[in-house]
Order: structure tokens, then C-alpha cells, then sequence
């Protein structure tokens, strides 16, 4: 009985005053102390948080072998048997940072990211749209940025010494052949897509990675958007047309629909604003699109996006090879496009990504010969003005196939591998005047396969590794592409990113067929990259050197036309450029400069010798400039480009020499364009309101700066007249008004 | 002898139960005492953070102490100065509300936090982030409403974010201060079910109400 009485005696007094203190020090694995972090003995109450010198201490009734917890936001936890026994325990931890997306360094050589999530983004998806000197064009904004040429007189992205013709675009992952709307001489086309499409877009000047080829300068990666917010329909006038649209969000919020259409016709616009050219048909277009998204259980999505359209232009410009002839051209064009992607998760840590797409496009371009009462002239009986009496028809068909399959190793490192498989059928028929006929067919069956593989050593250490291969059946041989990007972090917002990269190219369309044995063109870039940022404000510096060999050297073909005839071509470009963009410093107001320097020279298609190409301005500069009036609803936004001038040249066949020469050469005067837009929210704010409206003000070239491009020469080489822009002014107003949601944010278009 | 020790030792079977809820109870109770004064500082607020997420994983069935771990959790969201980590403390607030979701579903007091957590995301970077953490946001004040229309905490914290929200959006000071009256009102006849029961917030609006003359 005494012995029951004792050891209830020696119980309790364990239980009540038995108590063991358990304490210690947190670290990181820089020995730097760790605050806040969470010490607690599993299943029980016990436990403490560290103080500020990584300090923690409590005390503890628990017995025998008990597992303790340690863990802080940021760092991996950890998890620790211990022994308590009648003595005080001292533990001392460290604990170990996780490497996150949100923390770890951004692989970022080479790139700009527009987004709205993702860290290391230079713009969002509005800048897009309110950067007045882009007009809502979604390929025009990326001008404001460092590493693009201001050319107007052609469409596409110039980028760092290359054509615009290195520069391919892809939505989802599969490339997009026909992004623009068919050339037109003279005058640069818009994209075909609407910006608000995308969610985010990643324009990379160089130094892409393996996923991607067949460019040898630059990616322009888009996005699409996943679900919409809300069921909504919008409706928008404009001078340049009218559109309307549905996009329908299911009740389970899993699964979305939308068609809208648009139709652009340019009589108000050109009727009010003279244009160079004559129109004997005015700009027309019909557009039409339709989508649906379908977000899978395990949050991965099937994506369909089709689009459709006919368009229609034709216009008289005067012959520059004689006194009062004019020549009347004209396109009839007819596209569509067809993306189908899915991707998912797979199981087992895997993730796929697949897709197919199919896209069709049919030109008639015609030219003819008029006289000064438009009428065709047939009876010419010189060459030189028979040859401009022609047709061309185009019909190509593209399909591509693609999977990427990714699988995350150890943290956010991971490795990913997938093929392409591209198919191009492109047909012509050049009808001459005399109704002589030249039809061509080309195929291409295009594979490609890739692999790479992110490695995150710390938070502070990535390397991006992977390589390409490619084998065309026009050229009949594998290429193999390999890609290398690192990135170091320097402090909490600074790093230096390194890029490298050989990249592969076939000849484009217009070169072929070409001779036998043509090979790839190449290029290798090599770009240091260093950039600060932080949330309000960026400054980023890029230097690179890229090299090109076995360009494209042409001869002439039967039709007036140069195909390519051997690789002998050759070139290189370097230059630095600076990109700084503050939105702290002056309050409301958001602003950004960019700046490019760029030193090239190349040998290619019928140049006589290595020159500064005519698409390449030495400085390049944009300043963009935005604010928001809150009280007054208006956005006002301002932007000024500039470039020095550009080379041009008359490269004509030497008789005597036998050879193409420079018959004339010059340098055009430098390019000022400063534009403004402004944009009126009338609704905002308004919650209840069953609309929401936009007026948009967009002014291009508002000081009216003449502004020449490059220069067109006579056939003989005595005369010659500056390409110049359609307008010298060119003035957009517009409503768009949407319905079912607010849309403050992303209401701020300009034209569709 | 003998009988005392039947007893005490019948006593200790029975009233272990009893004791268990008696600890929560306690513990919980001294921990809700201190947790007004750790609101001065961010490291307070962690601690007191991680003293009710003890509590919750020990006792794995009770809502409440994970809803008071994310409640002081997104408090020191709410007080972190360096934006870049606010994600991350507002994500682990999700988690802990996650489980009070889980355990006590359908619960107005439980969808003032996610509206608290989805605004503490946007504040890192309101312009960008308004669109969808502001939905998100307002979705669950209008979900805590139509769960307890009695619960005065969805009208103040309704109130304060028109406080911050421009004119031109259809905040300020003459909108809020509707809303903040709504919560005086409801506060007035408010009884928490227990005492352990979420019952903060009447100090705050008045404050905003003071804020807003």
C-alpha cells in the first residue's frame, strides 16, 4: 500500500512538475538565425516559435521518444525524432531553403515576358494594347522594346540584324504560318489576331530554347486565355469596322465557349484621312473566330481555337519606271487557321503537352499596267512594262503535330523531350501577260525532335540545357541545334543570365525551289544578359554577338523571281541595348525607355558584298509613357520612337561586270514618330452598370514628322522615290462596349 | 487507503475525457486572451500563429483552431512588409483555412478569412491582381453573408476595402460607412455560440468609423 502511495506520489509530481525544456537555435544553412520558424512536438500542444535571434525554448510533460516538427514558410520542414528523458534538451537546426518558382532565378537571357502572373515579366497583357505607337497590333508593341527595327514599309519582327522573316510566331506551342495579312507593297499589314486572346506572350530576341526552331533570330511565343471570368458579350464601332462577340463560361465553371466576328472596312477612315496610294478597293475584311476551352479534373485544359477570314484590297500607285503610267494591285485573300492543344497532368510526376493545327492560305494578287484614265495597258511592247501585267495565285496548306512530355525532378528542375512534325504544301501560279503560265509546287515534310532539362542548383544557380534536331526533306539532312542559357543571382533583385544557342533555318518560300544541295542557314547567338528588378521597377542590359553562316545567295529564276542558289551568304551582328522602366518614381505615372545599339553586316540573296543590310538601323530608341486619371475616367498614354536612318541600296545586274553591283546607295533621313491614344472608361466604377464602355482616341505620327523608310528604284536606275507611310497622320476612333462583366482592366482596346 | 485510490483512480477514468476538452478549452481560451496584443507585432502574430496550429494538429476535429492560425497567419500577411514574401504567408493561411473548410463546411466565418487571404494577395500588386483576387475577394464577403446574415465581420471587412477603393470604383469614406454601420448594428446583437467562438472585430469598426469622419 505505501509502495501504490509512493509511486502515485513520484507520478504526479512527474506530471506536474517533471517538465523538460526543450531549446535550441534555428539557422539557415548560412548559419544566418531564422525567425518565426514553427518548433512543435507532433500530436501535442508543446511547442514554440523562434525569435528573432533564431532562438526557441518550451518546455514539455511528454515522455519516451517524441517526434518534433520544424518548419517556416520558405524552407523545407523538418522532421526530428527525439529522446526526452529527465535532462534538458539543447537542439540546434538548420534548415534548408526550398527552391521555388517564386524565389529561384528566372532564366531570362534573351527574352521578354509580357504576363501578369509570372515573375520576371517587362510588360502585361494590357501594355500591349495601350502603347499608342503599336495601335492595338500585337507584334507592334514589341517595337517599343530593345533588340526591333522600326520598319514600315514591311510587316513582321526585324530583330538584332535579322529579316523579318527569322522571326517565327507560335500560339499554344504550334507555330502560326500565316500571322499577318498578306504583304502589300509599301505598306506594312497588321497581325491577324486579336491581342486580348493572348494571356501571355514571351518575345525572345535570342537564345530561345529547343522547343522551338526553324528561326534564326527570334520566338514570339503566345499564349491563349483559359477560362473567362464571365459569361459576356461585346460589341465594338470604330472607323475601321464593326465586331461583335460571345463568350459563354458553363455554370460548373469547367468548360467555355465564344464566337465573334468582325468586319473591317477602311472607306470612313480612308475617305477622311487622304492616302497615297489610290483605292479602287477600299480594304475589306471579314473575320471570324470561334473557341472553345475545356478544364480537365486534374486542372489541365483542351484548348480548340479556329479562325476564318477573306480580305480584300486593291490600289494604284504611280510606275516609278515611267512618267504617267500607274500600276493597280490587288490581293483577294482567304485564310483560315485551326489549333487543337491539350495538356494535362499524366501521373507519376508527368506532364503532357500536345497539339495539332491546321491552317490554309489562298492569294490572288494581281498587277496591271494602267494609263493615266486607268486603263490596262496591253500594247506595250517593251518588256519592262509587259512584265508588270501579271497574276500570281498562292495556295498553301500547313499541318503540324506536336508532343512535349515534362516530368519535374527534385524541386522545380526538371526535363522535358517531345518531337514536331510540320507539314508545308505550297503552291503558285505566275500567269505572265501573255498568259504564259508558271506553276510550282513545294513540300516539305519537317521532323524534329528535342530535349532539355532545367537545372535548379540553389535558388541562386539555374542552367537550362537542351538540343535540337531537325531534318526537312527540301534539304534532305539532320541539323542538330544544341541550346545552353544560365542564370545567376547576384542579390535579392539583381542577376546576370547567359545565353547561347545554334539555331537552323530553311530557305523561305519565295527562294524555292531551290538549287541542289542547299543546306540550312545558321546562326549561333551569344547574349550576356544583366538585370535588377523589382516590382515598380526594371532595368535590364544586353549584350550579344550573333553570327550567321551559310545565308541564302540567290540567282535569278524564270519568272523575274531569286531562288536560292548555294549557302555562300554570311554576316554578324552586335550591339547593346538597355531597357528601363520605372512605375515608382513619379507617381500615376508608368514609363519606360528602351534603347538599341546594333552593328551589323551581311552577305546575302543578291547582295555583291557584306553590307549593313537596309532593315538595320545603328540606333534605336522608344519612350513610352502612360497615365491614368483616376477622377477624369481617361488614360493618357504617349509614346515617341526614334531610329537613326537607314541604309539603302539599288543592287541591279552589272552587264558589263556580270555580275549584281551597287549602282547607288544612301541612308535615309532618321525616323521621329510620336503617338498618342487616350482612353475614356464612362462606366467605370459603376457596379451596377449593365455595360461597360470604351472610347478610344488613338493619333499615329501626331506632329505629322515625315518619315521615310527606304528608297524604290526605276528599272534603269535614274530615278528614285521614297517609300513613305500611307498617311502622314493616321487617326482612330472607337467604341467598345461589353456586356455581362466589368472589364476596367482589360477595356482599354484599341482597334480589333 | 484502499477506497481513495479506487476512487481517484475511477476519478481519473472518468473525468479524462472531461480533462481533454478542459485543456483545449484552456488552452485555447489563454491563447485567444494574448491574441490582441500579439496584433503590435509580425513576429507576435507567427507565434501566436503556430500556438493554435499546434493546438489544431493535435487535435485534427476542431475547426476553430485552425481557423484562428489562419486568421493570425493572413494578419502577418497583412503586416509583412516585403511584398515578396506575402504570397507565401497568405499560402499558408490557405492551407490552415483549407481545414477549417474541410471540418466545418458552409461556414461564414471561415469565408471572411478566404476574403481576407484573397485581399492579401492583392496587395502586393492591386493593378495587376485586382481583376482576380478582387473577385475572389468580394465572392466570399458575399458567400459569408449569405451563410450567417447575422455575422456583423463580412460587413466590416466589406467596409474597410471601400474604404481603400478609389471614388471613381465606387469606394470611399460615404459607401463604407453603410456598410460599417451594417456590422455596428449586427455586432449589437451578436453572440458567439461559445466563448471561443470568432467575436473580433467591433474595436476595429469603430475605428474605421472614427477613420471616416
Amino acid at each position: 500500500m505505501k509502495q501504490l502511495l509512493i509511486i502515485t506520489l513520484i507520478l504526479g509530481f512527474l506530471t506536474t512538475s517533471g517538465q523538460i525544456k526543450i531549446s535550441g537555435k534555428i539557422s539557415d544553412n548560412k548559419n544566418k538565425p531564422l525567425s518565426g520558424v514553427s518548433i512543435s512536438l507532433k500530436g501535442t500542444y508543446d511547442g514554440a516559435t523562434s525569435d528573432s535571434t533564431g532562438a526557441y525554448s518550451f518546455t514539455t510533460t511528454e515522455q519516451s521518444t517524441q517526434q518534433l516538427e520544424i518548419s517556416l514558410t520558405g524552407y523545407n520542414s523538418l522532421f526530428q525524432n527525439i529522446n526526452i528523458g529527465l535532462e534538458p534538451i539543447t537542439l540546434n537546426i538548420s534548415l534548408k531553403e526550398q527552391i521555388t518558382e517564386l524565389k529561384a532565378v528566372v532564366i531570362s537571357a534573351g527574352a521578354f515576358e509580357a504576363s501578369d502572373k509570372n515573375k520576371g515579366a517587362v510588360l502585361s497583357s494590357l501594355d500591349i494594347v495601350t502603347t499608342p505607337s503599336a495601335n492595338g497590333d500585337l507584334t507592334s508593341a514589341f517595337k517599343s522594346l530593345p533588340g526591333t527595327q522600326q520598319v514600315g514599309e514591311s510587316e513582321g519582327l526585324f530583330v538584332r540584324g535579322g529579316t523579318a522573316t527569322e522571326s517565327k510566331i507560335y500560339m499554344d506551342g504550334n507555330l502560326v504560318n500565316n500571322f499577318f495579312f498578306t504583304s502589300t507593297p509599301g505598306i506594312a499589314t497588321r497581325g491577324r489576331f486579336n491581342p486580348f486572346l493572348f494571356k501571355g506572350t514571351v518575345f525572345s530576341t535570342g537564345g530561345y530554347s529547343a522547343l522551338y526552331g526553324q528561326a534564326l533570330s527570334s520566338a514570339l511565343i503566345l499564349e491563349s486565355n483559359d477560362l473567362p471570368e464571365k459569361t459576356e458579350a461585346d460589341v465594338s464601332v470604330s472607323v475601321v469596322g464593326v465586331g461583335g462577340g460571345i463568350q459563354h463560361l458553363a455554370k460548373d465553371k469547367k468548360s467555355s465557349w465564344g464566337v465573334s466576328y468582325n468586319y473591317a472596312n477602311l472607306w470612313l477612315a480612308f475617305n477622311a484621312i487622304k492616302q497615297k496610294q489610290d483605292y479602287f478597293q477600299i480594304p475589306v475584311a471579314h473575320q471570324g473566330d470561334a473557341n472553345f476551352r475545356i478544364k480537365t479534373k486534374k486542372g489541365g485544359f483542351l484548348k480548340y481555337y479556329g479562325y476564318l477570314s477573306s480580305n480584300k484590297v486593291g490600289f494604284r500607285t504611280s510606275d516609278i519606271d515611267s512618267i504617267n503610267l500607274k500600276n493597280a494591285f490587288s490581293i483577294d485573300n482567304m485564310n483560315t487557321f485551326q489549333n487543337l492543344t491539350y495538356k494535362d497532368r499524366i501521373g507519376g510526376g508527368w506532364k503532357i503537352n500536345t497539339g495539332i493545327s491546321f491552317s490554309t492560305n489562298k492569294d490572288d494578287i494581281k498587277n496591271e499596267l494602267l494609263n493615266e484614265d486607268n486603263q490596262k495597258v496591253t500594247n506595250s511592247n517593251q518588256p519592262l512594262y509587259q512584265f508588270k501585267n501579271f497574276s500570281l495565285t498562292n495556295l498553301s496548306r500547313y499541318a503540324q503535330a506536336r508532343f512535349v512530355l515534362e516530368k519535374r525532378i527534385k524541386g522545380i528542375s526538371a526535363i522535358r523531350f517531345g518531337s514536331d512534325y510540320f507539314y508545308s504544301n505550297e503552291q503558285s501560279t505566275y500567269t505572265l501577260f501573255n498568259g504564259a503560265k508558271f506553276t510550282d509546287k513545294i513540300t516539305d515534310h519537317l521532323y524534329a525532335g528535342f530535349a532539355e532539362t532545367d537545372i535548379y542548383l540553389t535558388n541562386n544557380l539555374a542552367a537550362k540545357v537542351g538540343a535540337r534536331a531537325e531534318h526537312s526533306q527540301i534539304i534532305n539532312k539532320w541539323n542538330i541545334a544544341p541550346r545552353v542559357s544560365l542564370a545567376y543571382k547576384l542579390a535579392d533583385n539583381s542577376q546576370a543570365s547567359f545565353a547561347y544557342g545554334i539555331f537552323y533555318q530553311n530557305p523561305e518560300r519565295r527562294l524555292l525551289p531551290a538549287a541542289a544541295g542547299i543546306d540550312y542557314s545558321k546562326a549561333a547567338h551569344y547574349i550576356f544578359q544583366y538585370t535588377r528588378q523589382t516590382k515598380d521597377f526594371t532595368l535590364r542590359t544586353e549584350l550579344f554577338y550573333k553570327k550567321y553562316d551559310d545565308l541564302y545567295k540567290t540567282v535569278s529564276g524564270n519568272s523575274g523571281n531569286f531562288l536560292a542558289h548555294n549557302n555562300d551568304g554570311f554576316g554578324e551582328a552586335k550591339g547593346i541595348e538597355l531597357f528601363w522602366r520605372d512605375k515608382k518614381t513619379i507617381k500615376n505615372v508608368d514609363y519606360w525607355f528602351s534603347y538599341s545599339y546594333l552593328d551589323t553586316k551581311r552577305d546575302f540573296l543578291n547582295y555583291p558584298k557584306s553590307i549593313r543590310p537596309s532593315f538595320a538601323a545603328r540606333h534605336t530608341a522608344a519612350f513610352v509613357f502612360k497615365r491614368f486619371v483616376l477622377p477624369w475616367k481617361t488614360g493618357f498614354n504617349f509614346s515617341y520612337n526614334f531610329a537613326t536612318g537607314r541604309p539603302y541600296y539599288n543592287i541591279a545586274f552589272d552587264s558589263t561586270l556580270g555580275k549584281f553591283a551597287i549602282a547607288d546607295q544612301g541612308e535615309t533621313i532618321n525616323y521621329n514618330n510620336v503617338s498618342i491614344s487616350v482612353n475614356f472608361l464612362p462606366n467605370l466604377g459603376k457596379k451596377d452598370a449593365r455595360s461597360f464602355a470604351v472610347w478610344v482616341l488613338g493619333i499615329n505620327n501626331v506632329l505629322g514628322q515625315s518619315q521615310i523608310f527606304t528608297y524604290n528604284y526605276s528599272n534603269n536606275g535614274n530615278r528614285k522615290e521614297a517609300v513613305t507611310p500611307p498617311s502622314k497622320r493616321f487617326v482612330f476612333i472607337g467604341c467598345f462596349l461589353s456586356f455581362g462583366t466589368d472589364r476596367t482592366q482589360d477595356a482599354i482596346n484599341n482597334n480589333l | 487507503m484502499k477506497k481513495l485510490t479506487l476512487f481517484s483512480f475511477v476519478l481519473m477514468i472518468s473525468t479524462a475525457p472531461f480533462a481533454q476538452s478542459e485543456k483545449f478549452s484552456a488552452a485555447m481560451k489563454k491563447n485567444l486572451d494574448a491574441m490582441e496584443a500579439s496584433f503590435k507585432s509580425k513576429t507576435d502574430i507567427i507565434s501566436m500563429a503556430n500556438n493554435f496550429e499546434r493546438i489544431a494538429n493535435a487535435e485534427k476535429n476542431q475547426w476553430l483552431p485552425f481557423y484562428y492560425a489562419a486568421f493570425c497567419q493572413v494578419n502577418g500577411a497583412f503586416m509583412e512588409q516585403d511584398k515578396s514574401k506575402v504570397d507565401g504567408i497568405a499560402d499558408k493561411a490557405s492551407v490552415l483555412i483549407a481545414k477549417a473548410d474541410s471540418l466545418s463546411p458552409n461556414n461564414s466565418e471561415v469565408s471572411c478569412i478566404k476574403s481576407m487571404i484573397a485581399s492579401s494577395h492583392m496587395m502586393v500588386d492591386p493593378m495587376q491582381r485586382w481583376q482576380e483576387y478582387g473577385a475572389e475577394s468580394s465572392g466570399n464577403l458575399e458567400a459569408a453573408i449569405a451563410q450567417d446574415p447575422t455575422n456583423p465581420r463580412p460587413y466590416y471587412l466589406k467596409g474597410q476595402s471601400l474604404i481603400y477603393t478609389p471614388e471613381q470604383f465606387g469606394g470611399g469614406c460615404k459607401t463604407a460607412k453603410i456598410a460599417l454601420q451594417t456590422s455596428l448594428d449586427k455586432f449589437t446583437a451578436f453572440k458567439p455560440a461559445t466563448e471561443l467562438n470568432p467575436n473580433w472585430g467591433k474595436q476595429q469598426v469603430e475605428n474605421l468609423m472614427k477613420e471616416c469622419k
